[in-house]
């Protein structure tokens, strides 16, 4: 993939080796065997010790064990990671933004130093449990409640499409103190907690290398020291999805760019009609042309993005516009991609179609493309649409 | 051990198609993406597995030191290297033009004379001009023992080192005493290529180099990297090779189609003499 605008000459020295090392790692490790684990419908779990010893988990937080990169650093590791597939780059995005963020963010000293380092280092899988059955694009509506009884609170509720849920030691579970009016608050839930039970969801097309789950949560307890104490309300969770749709912004340029590497090395090589190439029809060319632009478009605003996040400005209707753009600029370009490679383009001997299914996810996910339409035309109409 | 490895940067080969060559066959490099020779990067992930027990990746029992001969920018192909698990750096200020396999061994001789490692451990060859020459030319200079295009390496003590070479039929067993230089092949990266002298008999490496994690490349940052003046080191170095020109190998001939088993072997027989 062209880096066309020459963004890489604004990376530092540590942001291209945090590119390459992640790179060599998905290429060694993980592409001979994503597309078998895809076809089986399981995660690669026995990649967990090796990205957790690189330091990709939480890269981007300081301090309890976690590497402390730049935006620009964790963006790369992420665009790597979705080159190879968007479930390890899920992985990822659910344990260090989802659940890392909010404990860094929000948890109480205690609460930091007794699970960052052990999620840093991959001993303790977490999963982010917002959407729920009849709440998916507004969260808010959420039924999941917390009951205060004595030195604990017991939860009831049930949560849909998690991922990492069946893997997962500690749930962060999002519900409402005091009936459907009341407040929400992130709870630390220990898996193996009495009443906690996660049921995988089968016969996925899309992302089919990670785990997704329902969570079934009936009288579960747990301590008072393991609610999140110092956010309350939907700013919680809002800021987390914020955090990690900024990662989703720069990985999925890596998934759209292994389809335009993988289309262009086959319309250069595959011949049609009188000797010449595919890659030498204008139709094809025009093809190539546009998703070069997308995805030129898309690695500017993440750059940009992250300069503006390193300043202390980037605001989350920012962030919902790259995360809007590229994740539609990179499932046009698998879907471009797929016809490119014409029959071929629907096996697993190519990582195209692969890509295009997992995109249809990321598309949807961290706010479907329209939630973050509705967001933008929210900012500049000065109007709400959503209800 | 004290292990010395001199590192080259190469052109990106994914990006190759960027490449210039002028008509006075001088390599334009602007704009290029560069990366660490594979070899050299070999070479690197060897004397790291020398110099460690196998169990514990972090400690070091010696010293790594990597070299390169090239400008300013390309200190980031040594940064690299010290991410992995290297102690400190030194790079040689040279621009790439001046530079031939002869230049860089007697540089080489010279940091050797200055730093006195055990070890001068290199890839066998660069991917750009596959000279293959630095190697044989410094334990020359040097005066030194030679091992070259190891596939296997273990440490006697750390005093001289059983390596096996591959060559066609077989390998090739030899001991070397140290001091010596040794350059390595690919397969040198493969699980139990390389046992150390704190190694325990049957320990197995990942297969192919480590990857450098994201804290190593933070705190890389901070490894001691000095620079040195080729010509402080070698005083009037001129080389001793000049590129006249590069031609594209000729384009593939148009294939033909026979109609017949009888056909093809004819063909074999008669026009490719391969029967
Ligand atoms: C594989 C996978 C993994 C996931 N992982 C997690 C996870 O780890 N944790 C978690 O909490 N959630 C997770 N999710 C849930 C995800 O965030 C939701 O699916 C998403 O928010 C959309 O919700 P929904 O599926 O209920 O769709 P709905 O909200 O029902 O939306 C359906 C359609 O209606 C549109 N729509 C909705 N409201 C409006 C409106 N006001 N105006 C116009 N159009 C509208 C949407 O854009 C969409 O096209 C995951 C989902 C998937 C598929």
């Amino acid at each position: 993939m062209p880096d066309y605008f020459e963004i890489a000459r604004h990376f530092s020295t540590e942001e291209r080796a945090v590119r390459d090392s992640v790179r060599a790692f998905c290429t060694a490790r993980a592409l001979p065997i994503i597309g078998d684990h895809f076809e089986a419908g399981t995660f690669p779990k026995e990649l967990i010790p090796e990205i957790a010893a690189l330091g990709i988990l939480g890269a981007n937080l300081n301090g309890y064990g976690c590497a402390g990169v730049s935006d620009i650093a964790y963006g790369l590791a992420m665009q790597e990671l979705e080159r190879a597939d968007s479930a390890l780059r899920s992985f990822a995005s659910v344990q260090g933004s989802l659940v890392m963020y909010p404990i860094h963010a929000f948890g109480s000293e205690e609460q930091k130093k007794k699970f960052l380092p052990e999620l840093a280092n991959g001993k303790i899988i977490g999963c982010f449990g917002l959407t729920e059955p009849d709440f998916g694009s507004n969260p808010s509506g959420m039924r999941a409640s917390a009951r205060e009884d004595g030195d604990s609170y017991v939860l009831n509720g049930t949560k849909r499409w998690i991922t990492n849920g069946n893997l997962a030691n500690l749930a962060i579970i999002w519900a409402k103190i005091g009936g459907v009016e009341g407040e929400v608050r992130g709870f630390l839930v220990p898996t193996d907690s009495r009443g906690f039970e996660a049921r995988r969801i089968n016969k996925k097309l899309s992302l089919r290398a990670s785990d997704t789950s329902e969570l079934v949560l009936e009288d579960v307890r747990i301590p008072k020291s393991l609610v999140l104490p110092n956010v309350r309300g939907m700013k919680g969770p809002l800021a987390c999805l914020t955090s990690a749709r900024f990662g989703i912004a720069w990985g999925v340029i890596g998934a759209a760019s292994a389809c335009f590497d993988s289309a262009l090395d086959y319309a250069k090589h595959r011949v049609q009609f009188g000797g010449k190439p595919i890659a030498a029809h204008q139709l094809v060319q025009a093809k190539f042309a546009e998703i070069l632009t997308q995805i030129t478009a898309s690695q500017v605003m993440v750059l940009e993005a992250s300069r503006l996040k390193r300043e202390g400005l980037l605001r989350p209707q920012q962030v919902s516009m790259i995360k809007r753009h590229n994740a539609r600029t990179a499932l046009d370009t698998a879907r471009t991609c797929r016809d490119i490679l014409g029959g071929n383009g629907i096996t697993l001997d190519y990582p195209v179609m692969r890509h295009m299914c997992n995109l249809e996810t990321v598309s949807t996910y961290e706010g479907t493309h329209d939630i973050h339409t509705l967001v933008l035309g929210q900012d500049v109409t000065g109007i709400a649409a959503f209800g | 051990m004290k292990i010395l490895v001199p590192i080259k940067r190469v052109a990106d080969p994914d990006n190759a198609n960027k490449l210039k060559i002028s008509s006075d066959a001088k390599v334009d490099t602007t704009g290029l993406e560069w990366k660490p020779n594979p070899f050299d990067e070999y070479a690197v992930e060897t004397a790291l597995r020398l110099t460690e027990n196998g169990a514990n990746t972090k400690a070091r029992v010696g010293e790594v030191v990597v070299v390169m001969f090239g400008p300013k920018e390309a200190e980031s192909t040594l940064r690299a290297a010290l991410a992995t698990g290297a102690d400190r750096a030194i790079r040689i200020d040279a621009n790439d033009a001046d530079l031939d396999g002869d230049v860089v061994a007697q540089g080489l001789k010279a940091i050797v004379d200055k730093e006195k490692p055990d070890l001068v451990l290199l890839g066998k060859q660069t991917v750009d001009s596959d000279s293959n020459q630095v190697a044989q030319l410094v334990a020359e200079y040097l005066g030194w023992p030679q091992a070259t295009f190891a596939a296997t390496i273990r440490s006697e003590g750390d005093k001289a080192l059983h390596v096996g070479r591959e060559v066609d039929g077989g390998t090739l067993h030899l001991k070397v005493t140290l001091p010596a230089v040794v350059s390595v092949d690919l397969r040198i990266v493969a699980p139990k290529s390389v046992r150390s002298a704190h190694t325990a008999e049957g320990h197995a490496y990942p297969d192919g180099v480590r990857f450098a994690a994201l804290m190593a490349i933070m705190a890389a940052k901070k490894k001691p990297l000095v620079e040195e003046k080729l010509s402080d080191l070698v005083p009037g170095a001129t080389r001793k090779i000049e590129y006249t020109s590069f031609a594209l190998p000729p384009a593939r001939a148009a294939g033909i189609k026979v109609k017949s088993v009888q056909e093809l072997v004819q063909k074999l027989k008669a026009e490719a003499k391969v029967l």
